[in-house]
C-alpha cells in the first residue's frame, strides 16, 4: 500500500485511501479457519476484477499449532505474495510474536486483544488496533460455537478496512456452507456482520482498492494442486495410483473424488513402489496414468521409472517437492528434488522433466506432460513444490470444449508391430496396448532388459548402444520442438536472472523494480528442464552475468541443481548460482539483494 | 498464456489395418501359435511345465490371441512372457502384482496373467503379495515356487527349508521359512490353490479353475530348480518314491480354518484348491463407485463435468 494514491475522500471524519494492492497476512492457529479467510479473500478478487496470490505455511503437525495465511490482492499483476505485510492480524500472542517482523514499519497490526498483550514498544512503529475478536465472536453466535467463527468475524473487520464487496463476501460464505446444516451458514453470516459493523477504534483510515482492469472471460481461483489435477483430468487422464504423502496428498485425494465422475478410478496402494507400478501397468495397458509423490516418494519410484524409460512406456510422475533430504521439512518449500528428477535413475535412463511456474500453468503444462508421454513414449516428471501446490491463484477459466482431450487407447488392430523399431523417425515409436490385435501373430512383450525390436532379450553390443541412442535421441527430437522461453524484460543487458518453476513471480518483481531503478537486469523462467529448450546459449550470450536463482543449496562446487546442468551443458563461466535453504519463497528483496551482493564482490575481480 | 504449447499427437501410423475377426472366425490357438522365444530355462526345469500348461489353458478356453496379457517380475520363473506369443510385459523385480493390477483394473477385457517366483513374490514382493489379496483385484497369480533364487545361482529364498544350504547360508539355511499358503489365507485372498509341475493334469485343473475365479487366484505351483535344489520335492513326487495327496473330498473349500489347518501339514502335503470363497473384487467394487458417480453427471460429456466443477470455483 505504499503507492497509495492521493486521491483520498473523505467520509465519516475517516480518510478512505485508493489502493492499488495489499498485503496482509493472517497468523493464528492451523485449526482457527485461516485458511478459510485466506480463500475468501482469493475468492473475492478473482470475482473482482483483482489479481491475486497468497502463501501458506500450514504446521506439519495434525493437532493444530501455528499457521499463516498471506494473501496478496492488487489491481495490477501480482507475481509473488509480497515481501512485507501492510495488515497483519494476529490471534494469540505467538502471532503477535512471530509475525510483527513481517509488517511493514507503519503497517497495521489488528490483533485479538482477548489473547494478544502489544508490545508498547512496537507501538511507535506499527499501528495498532485492538479488537476482542474472541469474545465478540461468542457474543454474535451465542457462545454455541465457542470460539469457531471468528475467523469469519476478522473477515468482517478486513471487509470493513478494506470497502470490499459486502453481497459478494455473504454470498462466498454462503456457498461454502452449503450442504452443511443451515445454522452453520446462518452463524458465519452473523459472525461476518458483527466483525463488519464493530466501531473501530483507533483507526485513521479505511482503504478501496483501486479497479482492475476488466478482464475478457471469468476467473477460476485455486491453488496449484488442483490445478495440476484438474489439468489431468482435462487431458483425459483417468487412472493414477499413489501413496499420501505432503504436500503431495491433496492431488490424489482430489483425483479419487473427481476420477470416478469421468469413468476412471484412482487407487490409494500400499506404497510407492506399488503406485508407480500400477500406474505404469496401466498405462501400458493403454491409457497414461499417473503417480505422484513428494521427494521420499519420487526416491522409491526410481526404479520402476527407469523401466518405463527402458520399456518405452508413457508415464506421468508429479513431485511435490518438499524441504529435503529425508522427511526433512515437509511443510516447506525447495527446489531440491531437480536432480532426483532429471538423473535419478540407474543406467542411461533419459527422461523428460517439466515444471510449472504458477498456478494457472500448473494446469497447462500437467496437459503438456500427458501429451509429451504420449508422444515420445517416455516418463515425464512434472516438478512442482509446496508453494504452488498450497498458494491459490486466480486466472482465467480454460476453454474446456477446446482443451479437454479423449486419449482413449487405439486397439485398431495393426498388421504387424516392432515396440523397439530401430528405424522409426528420431526413435519414436509408439506404444501399442494390449488387446490390439496383431495381424502377423507377433506379439510384443514390453521389457525392462535391454532387448531386440521385439522386446526380446538380447546381450548384443550393438543392440544396446542402438536401443540407449534411440531412448536418447528421443528426447534430442523433443528439445527441437520445444519453444525457447520468452526473456522477460530486455532482450540483453548486464545480467539476466535464470530460474525455473515457481520462482517465476518473485524474480520477474525483482526485475521490473531493478529496471525502474534503471538495472539492466532481464529473467528467464525455464519451463523445460531436461530436455533443455534449444537456443539458450544464444540467450546467455546478450548478458553479461547470469545468475540461477533456485531455492536449493549451492552444492559443493557453488552451483544450484539447475546452474549445474547448465554450466555442464553450455561451459559457460558467466553462469553462477544464487540459492538459498530456508524453506521459504523467495522475496523479491532478497533476490535483488543477492543480485547487489554479486554484482559488487566480484565486479573487480571479473573484470566486469 | 500456455495454451499454446500442448504438444499434438499425430495419429498412429502404423495403423495399418487388418479387419478385425469375428467370433466364429477365431480358432483355438495352436500351441505353435502360442510359442514363442525358446525358453532359456535349465533342461528339466520344472518351468517348463508350467509353460505347457498354459499354452494348453489358452487354447482349451479359447481365449483370443490379442486378450491374453502375461505379466511377470524378474528371476528364472519370471522370464515367462518371453515364451508366450501374446502381448506381455516384463516388469522389475517383485513388482509383477501391483503392474498387473493397473492393467486388470483398467482392461476388464483383458485376461491377466502373472507368474512369479518365491523371491519376486513373497521376499521383494510380499507387501504387494498381501494387498493384492485383501483387495482381491481380478487376476491370476502363478508362483513357481522352487524354495531357491534361481536366477542369481542359489541364495537362500524365504521359502527356503531349514537347513538348506546355499550360497548365502553356507552352514544351512537358519529363518523360519514363509508359508505361502498361511499368508494368502491371512491376507484375505479368495482363491488359494497348491499344485505342482510333476503331475501336469492337476496344474491344468489348477489354472482352469482359477480362471473362473472372479477375484485374485493364487496358485503355489512346486517347480524344481534342478539346477539349484534338485530333488527338493521329490517326497511329494510318486516317480519318485513321493505321495501326492489331493485335499480331502470333504474339505469344505469356504472353511477358513480347515483351509489353515491343510496349508500347515507338513511337506508334502496337500494338493489342490484350498480355499475359495467370493467376495466382491476392487474391480467391481471401483466400478460402482464410477457408475454411481457417472449417474450424476449423465449425459454430460468430460468438459461439461469440468465446466461445472470449475463454476464452483470462480
Ligand atoms: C531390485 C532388484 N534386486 C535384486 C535383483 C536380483 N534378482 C533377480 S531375480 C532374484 C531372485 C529370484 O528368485 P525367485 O523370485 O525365487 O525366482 P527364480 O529365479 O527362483 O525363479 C534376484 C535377487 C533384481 N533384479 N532387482
Ligand atoms: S536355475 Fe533353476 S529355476 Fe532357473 S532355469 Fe535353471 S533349473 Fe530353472
Ligand atoms: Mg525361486
Amino acid at each position: 500500500m505504499s503507492d497509495t494514491a492521493t486521491t483520498a475522500t473523505r467520509s465519516d471524519a475517516l480518510r478512505i485511501s485508493d489502493v492499488p494492492e495489499a498485503v496482509i497476512r493472517i497468523a493464528g492457529n492451523s485449526q482457527d479457519g485461516i485458511q478459510a479467510i485466506g480463500g475468501f479473500l482469493a475468492r473475492l478478487a478473482g470475482r473482482s476484477e483483482q489479481e491475486v496470490m497468497t502463501f501458506m505455511t500450514i504446521p506439519s503437525t495434525i493437532s493444530g499449532g501455528p499457521s499463516i495465511f498471506q494473501v496478496r490482492i492488487g489491481s495490477g499483476e501480482v507475481l509473488s505474495s509480497g515481501d512485507e505485510a501492510d495488515v497483519l492480524l494476529a490471534f494469540y500472542q505467538h502471532s503477535y510474536n512471530d509475525h510483527l517482523h513481517s509488517l511493514k514499519k507503519g503497517g497495521i497490526v489488528l490483533f485479538d486483544s482477548d489473547h494478544v498483550e502489544p508490545n508498547p514498544e512496537a507501538a511507535k512503529s506499527y499501528h495498532h488496533i485492538g479488537v476482542p475478536i474472541s469474545s465478540r465472536t461468542v457474543e454474535a453466535i451465542g457462545g454455541v460455537g465457542r470460539e469457531k467463527g471468528k475467523n469469519v468475524f476478522a473477515l468482517g473487520l478486513l471487509a470493513k478496512m478494506f470497502h470490499l464487496n459486502v453481497p459478494k463476501l455473504e454470498q462466498l460464505i454462503q456457498e461454502r456452507f452449503t450442504g452443511k446444516d443451515t445454522s452453520v451458514a446462518q452463524n458465519a453470516v452473523l459472525a461476518f456482520h458483527a466483525g463488519y459493523s464493530f466501531q473501530l477504534e483507533n483507526v485513521v483510515e479505511l482503504f478501496r482498492f483501486m479497479e482492475g482492469q476488466k478482464r475478457a472471460g471469468n476467473q477460476v481461483v485455486m491453488n496449484g494442486n488442483e490445478a495440476i489435477a484438474y489439468g489431468l483430468i482435462a487431458a483425459g487422464v483417468r487412472f493414477g495410483a499413489a501413496y499420501p504423502i505432503t504436500p503431495w496428498s491433496d492431488i490424489m485425494e482430489l483425483l479419487r473424488r473427481e476420477l470416478p465422475k469421468y469413468g476412471g478410478c484412482f487407487i490409494q496402494c500400499e506404497d510407492e513402489i506399488a503406485s508407480v507400478s500400477m500406474a505404469i501397468g496401466a498405462s501400458y495397458a493403454g491409457r497414461v496414468a499417473i503417480t505422484g509423490s513428494s521427494g521420499p516418494g519420487i526416491a522409491l519410484k526410481s526404479e520402476a521409472i527407469g523401466w518405463a524409460v527402458m520399456a518405452e512406456v508413457p508415464l506421468v510422475v508429479v513431485d511435490v517437492q518438499r524441504g529435503g533430504p529425508s522427511t526433512g521439512m515437509p511443510t516447506n518449500v525447495e527446489q531440491s528434488d531437480l536432480n532426483l528428477a532429471a538423473f535419478g535413475g540407474h543406467g542411461d535412463s533419459p527422461r523428460v522433466v517439466i515444471a510449472p511456474a504458477n498456478v494457472e500453468d500448473c494446469f497447462y503444462t500437467t496437459i503438456e506432460a500427458v501429451n509429451i508421454a504420449r508422444k515420445y513414449s517416455v516418463p515425464v516428471i512434472l516438478l512442482t513444490d509446496q508453494a504452488i501446490a498450497t498458494r491459490i491463484e486466480a486466472f482465467q477459466e480454460p476453454n474446456f470444449k477446446e482443451i479437454c482431450q479423449d486419449i482413449t487407447p487405439d486397439l485398431t488392430p495393426v498388421a504387424d508391430h516392432k515396440p523397439y523399431d530401430l528405424a522409426a523417425p528420431d526413435g519414436v515409436t509408439r506404444h501399442v496396448a494390449p488387446g490390439t490385435r496383431i495381424g502377423s501373430g507377433k506379439y510384443p512383450v514390453v521389457t525392462g532388459l535391454e532387448h531386440d525390436e521385439m522386446g526380446h532379450p538380447t546381450g548384443s553390443p550393438k543392440l544396446h548402444m542402438a536401443m540407449t541412442a534411440k531412448r536418447r535421441r528421443k528426447l534430442q527430437a523433443l528439445a527441437a520442438e520445444l519453444p525457447a522461453p520468452d526473456v522477460f524484460g530486455a532482450p540483453d543487458g548486464e545480467v539476466l536472472l535464470v530460474g525455473w518453476g515457481s520462482t517465476q513471480g518473485p524474480i520477474r518483481e525483482a526485475v521490473t523494480r531493478a529496471r525502474r531503478e534503471g538495472q539492466a537486469i532481464s529473467s528467464m523462467n525455464l519451463t523445460y528442464i531436461n530436455p533443455l529448450p534449444n537456443g539458450l546459449e544464444e540467450v546467455f550470450s546478450r548478458f553479461r552475468r547470469v545468475f540461477v536463482v533456485e531455492m536449493n543449496d549451492g552444492g559443493l562446487y557453488g552451483y544450484g541443481q539447475l546452474a549445474a546442468i547448465l554450466r555442464a551443458r553450455f561451459c559457460d563461466a558467466r553462469i553462477e548460482g544464487i540459492n538459498k535453504t530456508d524453506g521459504l519463497t523467495w522475496k523479491v528483496r532478497e533476490v535483488l539483494d543477492a543480485v547487489r551482493e554479486r554484482v559488487a564482490s566480484t565486479a573487480g575481480k571479473n573484470g566486469h | 498464456m500456455s495454451q499454446t504449447r500442448l504438444f499434438s499427437i499425430p495419429p498412429r501410423q502404423d495403423a495399418l489395418v487388418v479387419p478385425p475377426l469375428t467370433e466364429a472366425e477365431r480358432k483355438p490357438l495352436t500351441k505353435k501359435e502360442l510359442a514363442a522365444d525358446h525358453p532359456t530355462w535349465c533342461p528339466g526345469c520344472g518351468d517348463f511345465s508350467v509353460l505347457a500348461l498354459y499354452y494348453k489353458l489358452i487354447e482349451k478356453r479359447k481365449i483370443w490371441h490379442e486378450k491374453v496379457t502375461t505379466v511377470a517380475g524378474i528371476g528364472c520363473s519370471s522370464r515367462f512372457p518371453y515364451f508366450v506369443q501374446a502381448h506381455g510385459a516384463h516388469f522389475i523385480h517383485g513388482r509383477a502384482l501391483p503392474f498387473a493390477s493397473g492393467i486388470s483394473l483398467s482392461r476388464p477385457d483383458l485376461h491377466v496373467f502373472a507368474f512369479s517366483g518365491d523371491g519376486d513374490a513373497f521376499s521383494i514382493g510380499g507387501n504387494h503379495f498381501s494387498h493384492t489379496a485383501r483387495k482381491n483385484i481380478k487376476m491370476t497369480l502363478v508362483v513357481m515356487d522352487n524354495w531357491v533364487y534361481g536366477l542369481t545361482k542359489k541364495q537362500t529364498s524365504p521359502t527356503s527349508p531349514l537347513g538348506f544350504k546355499s550360497k548365502t547360508d553356507i552352514w544351512g539355511a537358519v529363518d523360519q521359512p514363509i508359508n505361502p499358503l498361511k499368508q494368502a489365507l491371512a491376507a484375505g485372498a479368495t482363491f488359494i490353490a497348491r499344485t505342482t509341475h510333476t503331475n501336469p493334469n492337476h496344474l491344468l485343473q489348477m489354472m482352469d479353475a482359477a480362471l473362473d475365479h472372479d477375484g485374485f487366484s493364487f496358485i503355489q505351483c512346486l517347480s524344481e530348480c534342478v539346477e539349484f535344489f534338485p530333488g527338493a520335492f521329490d517326497s511329494s513326487n510318486p516317480r519318485k518314491g513321493g505321495q501326492f495327496v489331493e485335499v480331502p473330498k470333504d474339505h469344505d473349500v469356504t472353511d477358513e480354518g480347515a483351509a489353515y489347518k491343510l496349508a500347515g501339514q507338513p511337506f508334502p502335503g496337500y494338493f489342490g484348491i484350498l480355499y475359495k470363497t467370493s467376495r466382491p473384487t476392487k474391480n467391481a467394487l471401483e466400478a460402482k463407485i464410477g457408475a454411481d458417480a457417472q449417474s450424476k453427471v449423465q449425459g454430460l460429456e468430460p468438459w461439461q463435468i469440468l465446466q461445472k466443477t470449475f463454476d464452483r470455483m470462480k
